[in-house]
């Protein structure tokens, strides 16, 4: 079975496919931790934010639907985390309602702060849908080893990439072979039983699949270390771009908080 | 007295749970020979192959190169000896086809120049030259098994051993696989159930029936 890929569009050309991955990690913690560290009353730094990203996605030819439709995918997670907080933020009454027994009150400062998560974690996905779609997973990988993430976590995530479409499949043929047998007719409970043991199948065949795959690297000389050839180098476009980017986002920061403190 | 490069004396092996998979197995291999293994399922064709290179432990009774496969010889016979799985999904776990063909070189130690070298290579030798940046998963089954045929080669093995290379392949793919297969300069082992290939490939074939018996005419050595 074909899956899509999951860094589509990452095969395409443009000024930001064209970055060290490295460049672009850097690039996009330094603009999450901008983003956090920016006071949550600060609207216009939140502002430039926006453009900033804006221009980078337009830079990228990635079509833009795209990038909004995956970026839209956190907001349930994080309005479910952070929708209590008008209630419980004290402050000015925005306002009451009574609800059967209780009284429930909405403050402006909680509303501000409600609205702030939304909009932090929002250009944060946007920058992070930014980063996947314009930089093979690969290449992402490779950039993460080279900044010194531990070797065991880097390959963690590369088995995930490499085995998240096998168990994919391995589930939907199990689905299959399940439906052929007219699943869905019989009594509920035992509907539930089927699911439970499937999904305890799939354990057991990801473990063993897990040792076959352990085997393989053994006969080719695994020896619990891992080692990597040398990558590509670091061009003059990536310091243009970090120097560039860099200064946009720290000056916005530094300047919301100036902005704060006067 | 032939070069011999695998000899196995009375090899016996029993599952964790303890039903027996192979029990008094002798074996000898010599350089150059391509050798059949087949027998029905769960005879223990793929657990023999996993004692050739010292995966399954084995106390001393599978010699490889004239000497017994210990923990302190393991890199040098993995290195010799190729061991290709029946399923390429768990041969090749990278996120590139080369980093997978690229794994077995790096783990030896060679230079970055010399594991591109050696990469480069195999791929070619399997006809996969140009197909290094791409992910396995959107490969088709025989581009599958001709990669993962790269992945030992790039280390250049002096035995090769196959677990079922053609199972689930269409027949251009098999016959295009026997024809990869027939060129490779090494000692050849290979479990299979496709008779065709054994004739096409293999001068000498060894049954391996229930764990009870076996059946190598050749087993003590002649």
């Amino acid at each position: 079975m074909k899956h899509s890929f999951l860094d589509k569009y990452s095969d395409r050309d443009s000024l930001v496919h064209r970055l060290d991955p490295r460049t672009k990690l850097v690039a996009v913690f330094l603009f999450i931790l901008a983003v956090a560290l920016t006071s949550p009353a600060m609207w216009p730094g939140f502002a430039v934010y926006f453009v900033i990203i804006a221009a980078l996605v337009l830079l990228s030819h990635v079509p833009v639907r795209y990038v909004l439709k995956r970026s839209l995918v956190i907001i349930p997670f994080v309005v479910l985390i952070a929708v209590f907080i008008p209630f419980f933020k004290e402050g000015e009454v925005a306002g009451s309602y009574n609800i059967w027994l209780w009284q429930v009150s909405v403050t402006h400062n909680g509303l501000q702060v409600f609205w702030n998560v939304l909009a932090k974690a929002w250009l944060s996905i946007l920058a992070l849908v930014t980063l996947t779609a314009t930089t093979k997973i690969t290449d992402l990988l490779r950039g993460l080893e080279q900044l010194r993430l531990p070797r065991v976590m880097v390959m963690i995530l590369s088995f995930m990439y490499r085995y998240i479409f096998v168990l994919t499949d391995e589930v939907m043929r199990m689905k299959q072979a399940r439906d052929s047998r007219n699943f869905g007719s019989g009594r509920r409970l035992w509907q539930i039983k089927t699911v439970g043991s499937m999904t305890g199948t799939l354990f057991i065949r990801s473990y063993e699949r897990g040792e076959r795959v352990y085997a393989a690297m053994l006969a080719r000389g695994y020896d619990g270390q891992t080692r990597t050839p040398d990558g590509p180098g670091f061009r003059a476009a990536d310091m243009v771009f970090g120097l560039g980017f860099g200064a946009a986002v720290v000056l916005t920061c530094i300047f919301s908080f100036l902005y704060q403190v006067i | 007295m032939m070069d011999e490069v695998i000899r196995i004396e009375n090899l016996s092996y029993a599952y964790p749970d303890g039903q027996p998979a192979l029990s008094g197995i002798d074996l000898a291999v010599s350089r150059g020979e391509s050798v059949a293994l087949i027998g029905p399922n769960g005879a223990g064709k793929s657990t023999l192959l996993l004692h050739l290179n010292g995966i399954l432990h084995t106390d001393g009774r599978v010699r490889v190169f004239g000497q017994p496969v210990g923990e302190e010889n393991l890199k040098e016979v993995r290195r010799r000896i190729g061991l290709v799985f029946q399923n390429p999904d768990d041969q090749l776990f990278s996120a590139t086809v080369f980093d997978d063909v690229a794994f077995g070189p790096i783990n030896l130690g060679y230079s970055g120049e010399d594991v591109r070298r050696a990469v480069a290579d195999a791929l070619e030798m399997v006809g996969m030259s140009g197909y290094g940046t791409r992910s396995s998963h959107h490969l088709s089954l025989g581009e599958k098994k001709r990669s993962a045929i790269a992945t030992i080669l790039s280390m250049s093995p002096e035995v090769i051993v196959l677990d079922e290379p053609t199972s689930n392949l269409d027949p251009r793919g098999k016959w295009r696989l026997i024809q990869l297969l027939k060129k490779l300069p090494a000692t050849r082992i290979i479990a299979t159930h496709d008779l065709e290939l054994v004739a096409e490939l293999c001068g000498r074939v060894i049954v391996l029936d229930e764990p009870t018996s076996n059946l190598d005419p050749r087993g003590s050595g002649g």
